[in-house]
């Protein structure tokens, strides 16, 4: 899935490389999403769901990018964010979707959690290659 | 001018025998209304809208969107609206225009070429005016509609004070999903700006819940917890308890209390109130 | 050196105010400065005030799910304080209910919270 962004503005490119890159990252998230006028529960909603995704990116991936912006569909407003890693790809995705199950000592609710909390959520993984989870929240 | 020639003929076959005509229409369209519409006031409508009509016809008016008409659809404009309010249906209301062509049904059975063509163009025309007169009643209708899907919204999330540090939010009618997230959120709100430890959610006035309703009544007590509150649900009736038990969902942990006075027993017992009978009472 | 946040301390209780988004190093620092001061300066309450906190993530959760179980460990209770309703909404929807930890809606509420609990304690 590729994010259908507001033609005339580019999404931002963002690092994810060390821990500190994620204070950076949400508050990114939390501008974009006070510019869009998401409600204060969807905001939260939105930042948290990119937090938990970022720190995926960044302790399974070993570090990527993520890109953000507003997106347009169909007369509706909102905020997307595409993370990506070239790290080693999710073996078995619908466990890796499982609440509680976790390869790396976290609670496990990271990429399951996250995606409960948006409207859009699309995982694309190939063992080996890397990860790209794009994550969409639209204005109500 | 032979446009200017049809449309006397048009005012011609109006008003041939102009009394009868708007009479036999008043009882034609009373006769299907019956008696939601008082007598004069529908004597009253139709008689202004009949020599509106008449007017427009003799400036020369061929259609419905012409400037001659604007009176004829102003007067049609009120009459839906009125109807659209009073809760006809669009055909009852519509009718009222449809019933002057069966009126003048009468005339055709000897009447010349002329006369057979002045009704086809009076036809169309009053066609025109029928479809305007749904049109302007479903605008009326769908303004009607948002305008109280809003009141309910906004009826619909009263969160009230029934004590210090106790508040309540009693809800009424089917909940969907959609009303039960800003009821709730409003609740976890007001708890925040009462400062208060203790809410009561009363569902006397819900006949039926969904899985989903029930799921975000379930996540408002447990955010509500979060944030240092707790939530007693009353109410609940026998059919939602079935539900509840039907589909499974987990109620464990939740506090539950018949009534809503019940709860707020038990609200007060938990911030501290005492309770007590004076025995005799004082009058 | 990442940033550490100042444990304040008024009688047998800890007390700590996040004030601003935090990295998830200083988070760890909290956790470990908390179980240090608890023992140091043998305190029974912890209260952690989270009111000027626009998100909390799984990651914040954990460490006031730890710091909750530590302190049990250690003899002292540890009361969050002053989570946001949407904060509180979207940690419901994570998937992140903080069963063992104890709640209040502020400092206040909290303190008499703990002193509820240390006088029940008591008798």
């Amino acid at each position: 899935m590729t994010a259908p962004w507001t033609a005339g503005e580019e999404p931002r490119v963002y690092p994810i490389a060390r821990s500190g890159d994620l204070v950076h990252i949400r508050q990114a998230i939390r501008t974009l999403s006070q510019e869009c006028r998401l409600s204060l529960v969807d905001q939260t909603k939105m930042i948290t769901a990119a937090s938990e995704l970022a720190r995926n990116t960044l302790i399974y991936g070993g570090g990527g990018t993520v890109r953000a912006g507003t997106v347009s569909r169909g007369g509706k407003r909102g905020v997307a964010a595409i993370f990506e890693d070239s790290g080693p790809g999710i073996p078995d995705v619908e466990q890796a979707m499982t609440d509680g199950w976790t390869s790396g000592g976290g609670l496990g609710l990271g990429l399951s959690g996250a995606r409960r909390l948006v409207d859009d959520f699309d995982l694309n993984t190939v063992p080996g290659e890397g990860t790209v989870v794009t994550i969409i929240k639209w204005v109500r | 001018m032979v446009k200017r020639d049809s449309a006397v003929d048009l005012v011609g076959i109006l008003s041939v025998e102009d009394k009868d005509l708007a009479s036999s229409w008043i009882r034609e369209v009373s006769g299907t209304l019956g008696s939601r519409v008082g007598k004069a006031e529908l004597d009253r409508e139709l008689r202004e809208l009949y020599e509106a009509l008449v007017e427009a016809l003799r400036q020369g008016a061929t259609d419905v969107h012409a400037e001659q008409m604007s009176e004829v659809r102003a007067l049609l404009t009120e009459l839906s609206r009125n109807r659209a309010r009073q809760g006809f249906s669009p055909s009852e209301t519509a009718i009222s225009v449809f019933a002057l062509k069966r009126v003048l049904e009468p005339l055709l059975e000897d009447g010349s070429a002329e006369v057979v063509r002045a009704y086809l163009q009076l036809g169309r025309i009053l066609d025109g005016l029928g479809l305007f007169t749904i049109e302007t009643y479903t605008q009326t209708r769908d303004e009607l509609i948002s305008a109280q899907a809003e009141q309910l919204l906004e009826l619909s999330t009263p969160v009230v004070r029934l004590w210090d540090g106790v508040i309540a939010v009693p809800l009424v009618g089917t909940l969907d999903s959609a009303r039960t997230q800003v009821v709730m959120e409003k609740l976890l709100q007001a708890l925040v700006d009462t400062g208060s430890e203790q809410a009561i959610i009363d569902i006397t006035g819900v006949p039926a819940v969904d899985t989903q309703v029930a799921q975000h009544l379930l996540k408002t007590i447990v955010a509500a917890r979060l944030m240092g509150a707790e939530c007693t649900v009353s109410g609940i009736s026998p059919q939602i308890a079935q539900t509840i038990v039907a589909l499974g969902i987990e109620f464990d942990g939740i506090v539950t209390k018949a009534s809503l006075a019940d709860a707020l027993k038990l609200a007060l017992r938990r911030s501290g109130v005492d309770l007590v009978a004076h025995q005799g009472g004082q009058r | 050196m990442s940033e550490r946040i100042p444990i304040l301390r008024i009688g047998d209780t800890l007390i700590v105010s996040v004030q601003f988004d935090l990295e998830d190093q200083t988070v760890l620092n909290l956790q470990e400065d908390l179980a240090d001061q608890i023992v140091a300066r043998s305190a029974t309450g912890v209260i952690i005030d989270i009111g000027a906190l626009e998100i909390v993530d799984s990651f914040v959760g954990r460490m006031l799910a730890t710091v909750a179980s530590i302190s049990r460990v250690l003899d002292a209770r540890t009361v969050v304080v002053g989570m946001r309703p949407a904060v509180a909404i979207t940690l419901v929807e994570l998937g992140l209910s903080l069963g063992g930890v104890s709640t209040a809606l502020d400092l206040e509420k909290g303190l008499a919270k703990l002193n509820r609990a240390a006088s029940s304690g008591l008798q």
